[in-house]
Parts: C-alpha cells; sequence; structure tokens
C-alpha cells in the first residue's frame, strides 16, 4: 500500500483516553467516533487533518484502553499510516485487525517534523520524508500480518477461508 | 525448549510441544468476554462474517458494566444490542442488571476462570485471571467477533520478566502498593509485549484478591499479561466456584526470562501514583500536602469485599471530611451483599459516604461521579490518564482502598498509618 500525506506529530504515552474519550463510547458509528477523534489533547486535529495525513508519536502510542474505537476514530478521520517508537501491545493488534496501517520506525518519529510530507511503501518497507529529502527503513510485516492486511482485516481474513 | 508459565499455556493450546518467544501462534481460547462498549463493534464484525451461530453459546460471555444501568439513550442502544444477540445465539453468561458485577471481578467470582484457561476478553484489564494462573489478555473488539465465530485468536509468543516475591507486606499495604511500587520502578512501558511472571514464597503470603489487583494492572506496565504460580490459595478458591479440573503449568527451571527482578514485600510502602500517568509513582515521604475533592473506592482493580472491608476498618465511626465526596462502589452483586450482611455499607453511609451498584461508571469517565475542571479524586481505579475522569484538567490520583478511605477522612491524600494521629487533629 502507499501512503502520502502531512505528518501531524504527538509525544510519548498518547492514551486511548485522549484518542477518544470514554464519554463518546456510548456510540460504535465511525464518523461520530472520527468527529472526536484527539480531542483531548488536540481540540484543531479534526479541523487539520486531511486524508492520506500521517500520525507520528513516540513511544508506547495507544496504552490504555483496548477500545477498538481509538484506531477506527484515526482511521475514519482520513490518517493512512501511523508511525511511532513503539505501540501499546492491544493498539497494535487492533490497527492490523481493522486495517489501520501502522508502523515502528523510532528513526523516522524521531526525524520527522510536523506538517512535514511523508511517503511510505510498506512493501518496500521505506518511509520518505519529502520535505527533508531522508528516508527511514522499517521491518516488513510478517507473512501471518500480511496476510490479514492483504484480505482488508481479521474478519475478511476468516471469510476468505485463511483462518479456520 | 524451556518455557515459561505463559509459553506452555499458549503451546498447550496451539496444540504445540513447544513454543518460543517471537512466534505467531494460533490459539483456541475457553473463554471470549466482552463488555456494554466493545461487544456492540464486536457484533457488527461478527455479523459481517457470515456465521450465524457463535462457536460454543457457553463460553462466549458477556458482560454489562461499563454504562449500567444505562446512563443515557445511547448506552440503553448499545445495552439493548447485546441483550438482543445473546437471546438470539442463546449465550449462557450474559450478565445484565440484577446479575451483573464488573467484569473482571465477576468472572472468578462466578468460577468462569480456572488454572490453565486461555481467555481473550475486549476490555485491556482482561490480564486480572493471570492471578489465578491462566492465561488472559485484553484484545480489540474485532478479536472478540472472530474469537466468537472461531473459538480462535492469533498471538506472538510473548518474552517474560520474572518477578520473584519474598516476605509479607506490612499493614495498609496492599496488593495495588506492590503493582504501583513495580509500575514506578519499570515504566508504563516497561512490560511491552512481554508477559509478567510472578513467583517466589512471597506469592503465598498474597490473597487471592491481592494477587488479581496485581495481576488487573499488568496492562499498565505495557504487559499482555500477568500471570502467578498456581498455590494452594488459588485452587481452594477455584474449587469453591467451578466443577473444571485445574491445570497447572509451572516455568522449566531453566526457561529464559528478559529480566528478573526480586521484591521483598516487607519493604513496599502505600504508593500513589499522581497525575498522568500510572508511573509517577511516590510514597508518603515525598507526598505533601494534597487536597481532594472526591474519593472512589471500587473498580475491577480494587472492588473486591477484602477491598472495602480495608475501606471500612479506616471509616468505620469517623466521617468524611466537609467537601469530599466519597464513593463506594462494590463490583459484583455476592460482594454488594456480602457487605450489606457484614454492616460495611452501615459504616459507609454513617461516615458519609455513598454506596453504588456495581458499576465501570467513574473509572473511565462515565458517569457516576464525574469530576470538574481543577477537581482532585483519590481513586483505587487503574488509570489517571488526562481527563480520565472528567474534564481535561482535573486530576486523578491512584491508590489503595486503604489510602483512598485515610484520605477521604483527611481531606487530602493521607497515609492510613497515620490516621489515628489524623482522627485526633481533627478532633
Amino acid at each position: 500500500m502507499k501512503v502520502n500525506g502531512k505528518a501531524i506529530k504527538y509525544g510519548d504515552n498518547v492514551d486511548t483516553d485522549v484518542i477518544i474519550p470514554a464519554r463518546y463510547l456510548n456510540t460504535s458509528d465511525k464518523k461520530e467516533l472520527a468527529s472526536h477523534c484527539m480531542e483531548d489533547i488536540d481540540k484543531e486535529f479534526v479541523n487539520k487533518v486531511k486524508a492520506g495525513d500521517v500520525m507520528v508519536a513516540g513511544f508506547n502510542f495507544g496504552c490504555g484502553s483496548s477500545r477498538e474505537h481509538a484506531p477506527i476514530a484515526i482511521k475514519e478521520s482520513g490518517i493512512s499510516l501511523v508511525i511511532a517508537k513503539s505501540f501499546a501491545r492491544i493498539f497494535y493488534r487492533n490497527s492490523i485487525n481493522i486495517g489501520l496501517a501502522i508502523v515502528e520506525c523510532p528513526d523516522g518519529a524521531d526525524r520527522i517534523a510536523d506538517g512535514d510530507t511523508v511517503e511510505a511503501d510498506l512493501e518496500a518497507g521505506v518511509i520518505y520524508n519529502r520535505t527533508s529529502g531522508e528516508s527511514y527503513k522499517v521491518e516488513p510485516f510478517p507473512e501471518f500480518i500480511s496476510k490479514i492486511i492483504a484480505n482488508g482485516g481479521l474478519v475478511e481474513s476468516i471469510r476468505n477461508g485463511d483462518i479456520k | 525448549m524451556a518455557m515459561t508459565m505463559t509459553q506452555k499455556i499458549l503451546a498447550s493450546h496451539a496444540g504445540l510441544e513447544s513454543v518460543s518467544a517471537g512466534q505467531l501462534v494460533l490459539v483456541n481460547v475457553d473463554r471470549v468476554l466482552g463488555n456494554d462498549i466493545t461487544s456492540p463493534v464486536a457484533i457488527k464484525e461478527f455479523d459481517k462474517i457470515g456465521i450465524k451461530e457463535v462457536y460454543d453459546k457457553d463460553k462466549v460471555t458477556m458482560v454489562m458494566d461499563h454504562f449500567v444501568p444505562n446512563k443515557d439513550i445511547k448506552a440503553a442502544v448499545q445495552c439493548k444490542m447485546c441483550r438482543d444477540f445473546c437471546d438470539e445465539k442463546n449465550i449462557t453468561h450474559f450478565y445484565d442488571v440484577g446479575q451483573m458485577g464488573i467484569e473482571h471481578a465477576l468472572l472468578p467470582e462466578k468460577g468462569l476462570v480456572i488454572p490453565g484457561d486461555v481467555v481473550i476478553g475486549a476490555d485491556s484489564h482482561t490480564c486480572t485471571y493471570g492471578a489465578i494462573g491462566a492465561f488472559s489478555t485484553g484484545v480489540g473488539s474485532t478479536d472478540m467477533a472472530c474469537g466468537m465465530a472461531t473459538g480462535k485468536a492469533w498471538f506472538k509468543v510473548p518474552s517474560a520478566i520474572k518477578f520473584i516475591l519474598k516476605g509479607k507486606l506490612n499493614k495498609y499495604v496492599s496488593g495495588k502498593d506492590v503493582i504501583l511500587h513495580i509500575i514506578g520502578m519499570i515504566g508504563v512501558d516497561g512490560a511491552l509485549y512481554k508477559s509478567m511472571e510472578f513467583c517466589g514464597e512471597g506469592v503465598r503470603s498474597l490473597t487471592v484478591y491481592d494477587r488479581l489487583t496485581i495481576s488487573n494492572m499488568a496492562i499498565e506496565a505495557g504487559a499482555k499479561n500477568g500471570i502467578f504460580e498456581v498455590d494452594e490459595q488459588t485452587l481452594r478458591y477455584v474449587k469453591e466456584r467451578s466443577d473444571r479440573e485445574p491445570v497447572i503449568y509451572t516455568a522449566d527451571p531453566d526457561a529464559e526470562y528478559d529480566e528478573v527482578i526480586e521484591i521483598d514485600l516487607s519493604t513496599v510502602k502505600s504508593t500513589v501514583a499522581f497525575p498522568h500517568l500510572p508511573e509517577n509513582t511516590k510514597t508518603f515521604d515525598e507526598i505533601g500536602d494534597v487536597k481532594i475533592d472526591q474519593v472512589v473506592i471500587g473498580s475491577c482493580t480494587n472492588g473486591h469485599y477484602k477491598d472495602l472491608a480495608e475501606a471500612a476498618e479506616i471509616l468505620k465511626g469517623r466521617k468524611v471530611a466537609k467537601r469530599v465526596r466519597a464513593i463506594i462502589i462494590p463490583a459484583t452483586q455476592d460482594i454488594y451483599l456480602k457487605a450489606m450482611e457484614n454492616g460495611l455499607l452501615k459504616i459507609f453511609i454513617e461516615a458519609g459516604c455513598i454506596v453504588s451498584t456495581p458499576t465501570c461508571g467513574p473509572c473511565l469517565g462515565g458517569y457516576m461521579g464525574i469530576l470538574a475542571a481543577g477537581e482532585r479524586a483519590v481513586a483505587t481505579t487503574n488509570r489517571n490518564f488526562v481527563g480520565r475522569m472528567g474534564d481535561v484538567k482535573s486530576e486523578v490520583y491512584l491508590a489503595s482502598p486503604a489510602v483512598a478511605a485515610a484520605s477521604a477522612i483527611a481531606g487530602k491524600i493521607a497515609d492510613p498509618a497515620k490516621i489515628t494521629d489524623l482522627q485526633e487533629a481533627e478532633l
């Protein structure tokens, strides 16, 4: 998959309570969830995000609650890729399971600045910073995960008979 | 190949002789859990799969606990969706108002988890059941949906940190202080993707309830699970509740660990996590005057009978400080009933606390005790992130039931060991 957009940058330990506050968990409507995405740390996020943009963050992104509403809100807001130094494990598997692209890249997460133009070729395992001219290597997904993504998510993998 | 406790459980449920850290495995699960927040998303995904029935109607479990009794119309719609699904699929273990409790207190209490089980739950605190020697971990709604359909879940086999416990806790110090102490030491990502395995002679001195609290907050160190060695206490607890035969897994003596940490329980002090991360821990020699507006005693972390009894011991015959709101939430109906029969509710009410029906409510800023900007709460809950219990400018201080009760009386964060002095100062 290809990615191309502007970077929106946050710090370490961005938790799922700020990605989508629990007061909005009385719905599972994707658009409504997206309309409150990042509200408690960045009220401007929903106004500035454009389809294809890339979220960049520090260590332990997505820590806290298992709410799948968090990656759903991020994906539905138009974010095409999340790059972080590390991810909390439930957030990581939820993102894979719903088909939100997500990569650990400490170097890129460090060097990409807010507003930089970012492209990525995840099959090739490279992230390009078109603003600075740098590029960063990322680990390609293991085959098992690639299969889930190729199917479009875990539910689709079961439907297609890849997980029985 | 030498294995940890967690690796042995995963290997057995994957039908493999052995597994090693980093390996991807597809395992059979003994229970799939969801609540009123995460199940609606899972039900939508389940319907997309195109299978009519769940893999086992006795193993799928739904507990309405986050926003019940329904806090608003939208919450009511979500609960109705769960209720309709469970009725249609003939789900045995559906717990609604009247039978429900906070899920992670309810499942062990009902004997729905025993040693050796693999449990996945669409709630991050599903890691709680490690306390009774099960592999249990939080997943998302899609995992829950696929688990309901196939009875399987995928995992990357974790490496582990071994905690060797020795000695005994002092009075007024409990499991909550142990886990806050550990998170303060290793950080909120200190065990990221890993197992936390608790062993050593010190385990025997901890009640099952202290262990449930410790395993419950393994996720707050980023861990995949937090598991205890099974002992006589575990087996007694489980046998009173389940007819199923426990399977005990012990780590191989030569199992590999990323790190081994020894903890002398007699040196653990009452510990408080300051805003806005559970790793920001302080002990009373570092805590000054922190005035508070609210106290919450309850949650999946500390809503057990033992927790309420520890709070009651301190609150008995004393009064909650002026301008402090103290909210007590027994985690299950059985705990509520026992607290009533043993006179705990009377102690709480006479002290000026309110007692609520079981609910996750305030812990995640849902309802039943939301904070305004500038307000502070001491809570026995598990997270103190920005806005967790209300306004983004409010603050949550995580503590044990004993510290929370002492703080309610003092009107500021207070050391339960000094409570006699505090009362004299008040008088």
